[in-house]
């Protein structure tokens, strides 16, 4: 048992720092995604990770594979698209998702030709989906801050956050925050796909956001406890995906989504508001 | 004597230069119970919009006098009834103009909300999911919500829309309580004779006001003909409002001499009278 689960990361020191890594992650991924799930922009996550991508191989093209500078492109490209879509659903009748996916397709052509340009295929390969087990100290400490500033943020907000969500109208009525709490949060969205595309890539950073969220939807009926249900399967995604890549030599990345993934069919099934528990019959019912 | 709470000074609100509520002229006394009537479309909803501040006025200004705190019951609620919250989750969101983003909820909350739940007849839904309620629960939710928010003003947007009879005399009750504490409160309802009853003021709206005052005077039937009469469509050829043909009168029945699009059929500039 101990050389099964324990020893990988007891012995290794790639291990420790992919699960150091992973378990930031998912600490502040996590509640995101319950709230991008919330506010139906599951598929917004995955529009963003592509909007990284200029920036993430403008850096890239700029001081070959080092991760400060593709942070920052990746960070400017998200939030200008982000930005953009934001307004533009703001000013005009066109709703967030369709400025959205125009915004994000334009930056998506843009980082490919930027790739193109220079890189060669195993390049877009690494941007597109991330190595955990090559985590240095310079990504462990910029997922640490990453982290750090989401839930800062995520305690500050909470209140209006989940309040914008629950009825946007009210809060208009009774404060401004409305808009800028609706900003401050996709630029959490895209600090955290950032984050994740180190250990990733940025495709399948979007996966460890939006999966346990998925998931924990099928257990609670109150958001609190759901991005704290969220956060731990989020962790129990990285332990158990990071010990399938060791033992079975699989990439690790896609190991870490499956496991999540895995969680997610077994919530929808088992879940207190899951398939069982809700469609089928039963044989007794109260009688108020 | 006067003591205004609200004071319109013509004011115009509308969508894309089209004029919902046109030329609304007059005074809001604090204290005030006041019913807002007219057909669909007469710019009830639109002036509601146009208080909170959520519509700026293409013409004029609202002032809101006293400065006074506005707690806001919008027709079409964009509440989220799928959000994973309870009841008294979502009741406490009217906390917020006392306690804002950071304020630590108190005591005195907890028990202001526990009397706003039972105020509405709501004592055992505190724990309920909100998307277990039915329409009239739901309601009184929003209401307890209302209380919760103790504010001056209160403005509600056809809360008595799909609700039992039993219902609506609970919250008709508690809009009745509400005027009892000298708050001012603005209600849009279609039942005349729920106004006849119960509210001493009226505004009957039909773009421009048509009447507006004491409740029996302004229900009178030559008023309410009057506001059947109005055309709801806009016209994309309807002439300008040129500022020399404002007549706001001061009483606010400002429904002379316009050329406007809801002239009807007889948009060529003359005078409808």
């Amino acid at each position: 048992m101990y050389e099964l689960l324990i020893a990988p990361f007891v012995d290794y020191g790639f291990m420790q720092r992919a699960l150091a890594g992973c378990l930031m992650l998912s600490l502040s991924g996590c509640p995101v995604g319950v709230f991008l799930m919330l506010r139906r922009m599951s598929l917004t996550g995955d529009a963003m990770a592509h909007a990284i991508l200029p920036g993430a191989a403008a850096g890239f093209l700029l001081y070959g594979l080092q991760i400060i500078p593709m942070t920052i492109g990746g960070l400017v490209a998200g939030v200008i698209v982000a930005m953009a879509a934001g307004i533009v659903s703001q000013l005009t009748i066109q709703k967030e998702d369709a400025s959205m996916a125009a915004f994000y397709l334009i930056s998506l052509a843009v980082g490919v030709l930027i790739v193109s340009v220079r890189g060669s295929s195993v390049d877009l390969m690494h941007v597109l989906f991330g190595t955990v087990l090559a985590l240095n100290d310079e990504a462990l400490s910029l997922i640490a801050i990453i982290a750090a500033i989401t839930l800062v943020l995520l305690g500050i907000f909470w209140r209006a956050l989940v309040a914008e969500c629950m009825d946007p109208l009210f809060l208009r009525s009774v404060s401004w925050l409305g808009t800028p709490v609706h900003f401050i949060f996709l630029g959490l969205v895209v600090l955290n796909l950032v984050g994740g595309f180190q250990a990733l890539g940025t495709l399948l950073s979007v996966g460890l956001m939006m999966l346990p969220a998925a998931a924990a939807r099928f257990w609670s009926a109150r958001v609190g406890p759901m991005c704290l249900l969220a956060i731990l399967i989020g962790f129990l995604s990285c332990v158990a995906g990071l010990l399938l890549s060791y033992h079975a030599s699989l990439p690790s990345g896609p190991s870490i989504i499956l496991s999540a993934g895995a969680i997610y069919g077994l919530s929808i099934l088992f879940g207190t508001r899951g398939i069982l528990n809700t469609r089928v019959r039963h044989h007794r019912h109260r009688t108020a | 004597m006067t003591n205004p709470c609200l004071v319109f000074h013509d004011v115009t609100l509308g969508y894309n230069r089209h004029p919902a509520v046109h030329h609304l002229s007059g005074t809001v006394e604090a204290g005030s119970l006041t019913a807002v009537v007219g057909a669909n479309g007469s710019g009830k909803s639109t002036l509601m919009k146009g208080i909170i501040g959520v519509l700026k006025p293409m013409d004029g200004e609202i002032v809101n006098a006293g400065q006074a705190s506005i707690a806001y019951l919008p027709q079409q609620s964009e509440l989220d009834r799928t959000f994973p919250a309870r009841v008294i989750d979502l009741v406490s969101l009217g906390l917020w103009p006392r306690r804002g983003l950071l304020g630590r909820i108190r005591p005195e909350d907890r028990e202001a909300l526990t009397k706003a739940l039972s105020a509405v007849g709501l004592e055992d839904f505190e724990k309920r999911p909100i998307d277990t309620l039915s329409g009239g629960q739901l309601q009184r939710a929003l209401f307890a919500r209302v209380l919760a928010q103790d504010a001056e003003l209160i403005l509600l947007d056809e809360p008595f829309n799909a609700i039992d009879a039993k219902t609506v005399v609970d919250l008709v009750a508690l809009i009745k309580r509400w005027h009892g504490e000298n708050r001012t409160v603005m209600v849009v309802v279609h039942d005349l004779n729920l106004v006849r009853e119960h509210f001493p003021e009226t505004l009957l709206l039909a773009r421009q006001p048509v009447a507006w005052g004491n409740t029996a005077e302004a229900l009178k039937p030559e008023n309410l003909l009057r506001a059947r009469r109005f055309d709801e469509a806009w016209r994309e050829d309807a002439p300008w409002c040129e500022p020399e043909d404002n007549h706001a009168d001061a009483d606010g029945h400002g429904h002379h001499g316009h050329s406007h699009e809801h002239d009807g059929h007889r948009h060529s500039g003359t005078h409808a009278a």
